[in-house]
């Protein structure tokens, strides 16, 4: 099963994360490269960089950021390949535990979400 | 958190250790059996504990002190192993304070060297090949006997019974708990490699039963090929091997029909193909290539698969490429199968009667006589070449030959469109 873990906290951080948080996070990802769990991952640049396209009473418009109304924003997402949610739910426990150890007052959430295969479209009859 | 989610939780907990346990029990206590069993007991006092005290902070470093201390009552039990217990004894003193620390900064090299021991003696040529894959999905994927008993449609009892004498085979053959080295090791690696693509393939296209595919077995395999890649990451077979497997799974939502019926390859959605998977395979397959590994049969195989890949829609795909691939794949490992596909490249490239040519000299090839793709093959072939009559009774010993259900179903569909001639619609 496949999973998206979608990582949102405040926008606006208190600086950069601290050195050990970031170690920290490097090793537990190349662990879960190394089980063949992790298949991508990536940060996202701030909402002052981003541009959002919506649809609203019939007018589509393009509306740049930084999206200031926003309590949390996404900030970086991982796809892992596992056999249940609640691995799945062990991982972004591991996860958030390190930002609790590393990242004192830094609040957030990691929401996982599954990603459709084909098992999950069960045939026709 | 409910006891209910406290038992998904140590599953999941399971799933994530048990590899890393096990191997680190087995370099201590020298047999794989002993090591799995000290690693359930562990598992066991888990499922009485947690729910009461909760799941700890770093559940694999409890579940290893746990399986220690389980392994000393075990060896103060058994005289016999008096000398063991020592070693053991004197290993747990010094590391018993710092277990948990050090169970999670352990250098990540030993991990990997108990986890590659682990991998070799699952796959152990001294083993049945049905041995070896349940083995290995129990020891490294993880999978509990019911699990792999369901992935293979076959009884739980058979499963268990196949991993008792598996183990049972490793102690009596006194099977050394270690990396195979010099010219032992290409051979020991083209057998692990045979296993996780066996169990892949089993996954990608059930060689039995209703479904077409158990997807679920193609992750598992996937995830011990990525596991393998990482602990020897300069075998380029191994990243072949990923390559080709990322690359076939790319396809799996793309081959099933809305009704659960096959679709082949070039009839396939292409945009349905997964592409961060073929991102994956592509780079992969680069690596093996890197590596000075283009020639190996999983690189070769990957390289064709990557043809496919690479063609945006089926028109564009470059057959002469995969033809040229397939003959040096036939160089390296002769085999009716791969003659057969070279068939196929051959007819796409040059024409069906190409393909029909090598075909025919396949025809009293004993190893093919029962294997369904020979007729379906040549009946593709005789169908493009507009010989109808001919092509309708090799549909229907295909159909005859196949244990797929689905599969089945489209080749008597391709029979009974030989029937209606010309005028009818081909089948997908």
């Amino acid at each position: 099963m496949r999973f998206m873990m979608l990582v949102k906290h405040a926008e606006n951080l208190s600086g950069p994360p601290p050195k050990e948080l970031m170690e920290a996070m490097a090793k537990l990802s190349e662990e879960a490269v190394k089980a063949g769990t992790l298949i991508d991952s990536g940060g996202l640049a701030p909402t002052a960089m981003s541009t959002r396209v919506r649809l609203s009473l019939g007018q589509v418009a393009a509306i740049d950021g930084p999206f200031t109304e926003a309590k949390e924003v996404v900030g970086g997402y991982a796809v892992f390949e596992l056999k249940s949610k609640t691995e799945a739910i062990e991982g972004a426990l591991r996860f958030m535990e390190l930002h609790k150890k590393h990242w004192p007052g830094w609040e957030g959430e990691t929401e996982i979400r599954q990603v459709f295969g084909p098992e999950d479209f069960p045939p026709r009859p | 958190m409910t006891s209910t989610d406290t038992h998904r939780a140590i599953d999941a907990v399971w799933r994530i250790e048990s590899a890393r346990l096990i191997a680190g029990l087995a370099r201590i206590v020298r047999d794989v059996g002993v090591a799995e069993e000290l690693a359930q007991d562990a598992l066991v006092v888990a499922l009485e504990r947690w729910p009461e005290s909760g799941v700890p902070d770093n559940p694999g470093a409890w579940l290893m002190a746990t399986a220690k201390h389980r392994a000393i009552d075990l060896f103060r039990r058994n005289k016999l192993l008096q000398r063991k217990h020592e070693e053991l004894g004197r290993e747990l003193k010094t590391q018993q304070e710092t277990a948990v620390a050090n169970f999670d900064t352990a250098n990540d090299d030993d991990i990997g060297d108990d986890l590659l021991r682990l991998v070799f003696i699952s796959c152990h040529p001294v083993l049945s090949t049905d041995g070896r894959v349940s083995l290995t999905l129990r020891l490294l994927g993880g999978l509990t006997t019911q699990e792999i008993a369901r992935a293979f449609l076959v009884p739980e009892p058979t499963v268990a019974q196949r991993i008792v004498r598996a183990k049972r085979t490793l102690t009596e053959a006194r099977v050394p708990f270690e990396v195979p080295r010099g010219p032992d090791l290409a051979a020991r690696l083209s057998s692990v490699l045979e296993v996780i693509y066996l169990i892949f393939n089993e996954g990608y296209s059930a060689t039995a039963g209703e479904d077409w595919m158990r997807p679920a077995l193609c992750e598992d395999a996937l995830r011990l090929g990525r596991v393998l890649a990482g602990l020897v990451p300069n075998e380029p077979e191994v990243h072949g091997l990923v390559a080709l497997m990322e690359i076939q799974a790319s396809r799996a939502r793309a081959r099933v029909g809305p009704a659960g019926e096959p679709i082949l390859l070039l009839d396939q959605d292409r945009t349905r193909w997964d592409q961060l998977l073929i991102h994956r395979g592509l780079a992969a397959l680069q690596r093996a290539e890197e590596l000075g590994g283009a020639l190996g049969p999983y690189a070769l195989q990957a390289a064709i698969a990557a043809c496919h890949a690479r063609a945006r829609t089926a028109a564009e795909t470059d057959w002469q490429r995969i033809a040229a691939l397939y003959d040096a794949l036939a160089q390296l490992m002769p085999s009716p199968i791969v003659e057969l596909n070279r068939a196929v490249a051959l007819a796409m490239a040059f024409g069906p009667a190409a393909g029909l040519e090598l075909i025919d000299t396949l025809a009293s090839e004993p190893s093919l006589k029962a294997y369904h793709l020979l007729p379906s093959v040549r009946g593709d072939f005789l169908f493009k070449l507009g010989r109808f009559a001919e092509a309708q009774p090799e549909f229907e010993r295909a159909a005859s030959l196949t244990r797929n259900a689905r599969e089945r179903e489209l080749l008597l569909d391709r029979a009974r469109a030989c029937a209606g001639g010309p005028t009818q619609p081909g089948p997908r």
